[in-house]
């Protein structure tokens, strides 16, 4: 009796996995065939440099400088980054512009930056954010890593 | 002279459709499992951009395993170890030879079988071909001197010694049945009809027999459920010592005999190249031969598919629990059935 239970059990299994492929290539045979998209997609996985997963808004990304509307940074080198950071990756200059103190550089070394969020937290004039959504950014060599965050591109 | 020819390019186009079927074995177990999953599967080798679902796949996979190292440990019996996993190959892939593809064909006056050899003792043949393969893995594992590639052995050989015997058993009744053992007669037995709508297949005739052969085939060809010989998790396999080209080999010899036990379910079981009603239909009879050759590999695609399914819907069995499948419930299952198959047929 069990042996029939067990056999009939092994059947119910082979037909899942049945239908899992059969619905699926269906839908890959659709999607990537015939170049039909529909909202199944016949995987939960992302193909990656194509197709990224989509953030959620606090996501911790990239360093990236906010800038006033004359195109100043609106960081004010308080320093207050600097002390927040516990990599200590942040060095800032400021220098006075038009009566103004004003940042000049601004280097992130991402290198050993833990993503942490301390600094954004810190900031008192929101000048610097993590919500870039570049997550993706790679070097040849750790001097690439070293971001000066005011060059605007 | 020209038949030593045919079967020159007989064997050549065999040996072809064998590599190519292994090749692309290795690309659909890898889709087959990730569409089950829910993933995409291998689909990035591309040649000039052009990836097409991976279709270069085992190309790139074979390149890499060429060019990785080819490792040989000190302690290894070196000859041994490098003819081992040749020896499991040759012999697997030598089942191929007593296959019928299909209904002879006429080309200008010469009639061709599908078939390199036709022997009378075919089905001896093919199980005495396949269970040398075992050689290869126990030379493999004995001489690589690893415990754990030892122990792999060990498991091999009792997993394929005890499954052999309800297979046997279960491919005697098959015979009674058939009463020849010549594959190409086997099929032409097949291709009638039972009370005039059911095909007179081995599926049919021999239920219990196609799921005892089924199961205790899978055990046979070392694949999950039935990976104890290789169990990933915990000793790795007889293989662990092998890497590169040779370990390819191993690998490739595990598709191998997969196709070799859908060929054989196909002829033994799904009626070889035989289609349903389609004598009824009026077509030419090289029309029929043609869609049969087709129908023939498309079965055998089909039954590879499900070979896939099985291995990738169940865990692995404890071994304990593998030998009582195998002694416990195949053995007497096949007896019984040989035992009601030798009445039924002592009465008709
Ligand atoms: S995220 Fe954290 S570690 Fe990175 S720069 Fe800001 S404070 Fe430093
Ligand atoms: S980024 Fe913000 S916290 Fe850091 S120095 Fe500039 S103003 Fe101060």
């Amino acid at each position: 009796m069990r042996g029939f239970l067990y056999f009939f059990e092994t059947i119910k299994g082979l037909l899942i996995t049945a239908k899992h492929l059969i619905v699926n290539s269906f839908f890959h045979t659709l999607n990537y065939i015939f170049r039909i998209k529909t909202k199944r997609k016949g995987s939960v996985t992302y193909q990656y440099p194509e197709e990224k997963k989509p953030l959620y808004p606090r996501d911790r990304t990239l360093h990236k400088m906010m800038f006033r509307d004359d195109g100043k940074p609106r960081c004010v080198g308080c320093m207050l980054c600097v002390t927040a950071c516990p990599s200590d990756c942040i060095y800032v200059k400021a220098e006075e512009v038009d009566g103004e103190k004003i940042a000049t550089t601004f280097i992130v070394n991402v290198n050993r930056c833990a993503f942490c969020g301390y600094c954004v937290e810190a900031c008192p004039e929101d000048a610097i954010r993590m919500d870039s959504g570049k997550l993706d950014f790679v070097g040849y060599s750790t001097n690439e890593m070293v971001l000066n965050l005011l060059k605007r591109n | 002279m020209s038949v030593w020819l045919i079967a020159l390019i007989k064997i050549i186009v065999l040996f072809a459709w064998l590599m190519l079927f292994a090749l692309y074995a290795t690309l659909l177990e890898r889709k087959e499992s990730a569409v089950i999953q829910d993933r995409h599967g291998a689909n990035r080798a591309s040649i000039f951009g052009i990836s097409s679902f991976g279709i270069f796949q085992p190309f790139a996979d074979a390149l890499k395993m060429l060019f990785k190292e080819d490792f040989i440990p000190d302690f290894a019996d070196k000859k041994m170890f490098k003819f081992a996993p040749v020896l499991t190959f040759f012999f697997s892939s030598l089942v191929i030879i007593a296959i019928p593809f299909g209904e002879p064909i006429k080309i200008g006056d010469k009639t061709i079988s599908l078939q390199l050899i036709n022997p009378d003792i075919a089905l001896i043949l093919i199980f005495a071909l396949s269970s040398m393969s075992i050689y290869g893995v126990i030379l493999g594992g004995w001489s690589s001197k690893n415990k754990y590639a030892f122990l792999g052995t060990m498991r091999a050989t009792a997993q394929i010694i005890s499954y052999e015997v309800a297979l046997i058993f279960s491919v005697i009744s098959l015979i009674m049945v058939y009463s020849s053992m010549k594959l190409y007669d086997i099929v032409l037995f097949q291709k009638a009809y039972l009370w005039g709508w059911l095909p007179r297949w081995g599926i049919f005739l021999q239920p219990l027999a196609f799921i005892v052969f089924i199961i205790a085939a899978i055990a046979e060809t070392k694949r999950a459920p039935f990976d104890l010989p290789e169990s990933e998790s915990e000793i790795i396999g007889f293989f662990v010592e092998y890497s590169g080209i040779r370990f390819g080999v191993y690998m490739l010899t595990d598709f191998i005999e997969t196709i070799m036990l859908s060929l054989l379910i196909t002829v033994l079981f799904l009626g070889g190249w035989h289609i349903p009603f389609i004598e009824r239909t009026g077509l030419s009879a090289n029309w029929i031969k043609a869609i049969e050759i087709i129908g023939f590999q498309i079965k055998t695609f089909l039954v590879f598919g499900f070979l896939l399914l099985v291995r990738w819907t169940f865990p692995r069995y404890r071994f304990d629990q593998l030998m009582e499948l195998g002694w416990k419930t195949l053995v007497p299952i096949s007896i019984f059935n040989l035992i009601v198959t030798a009445i039924v047929i002592g009465l008709l």
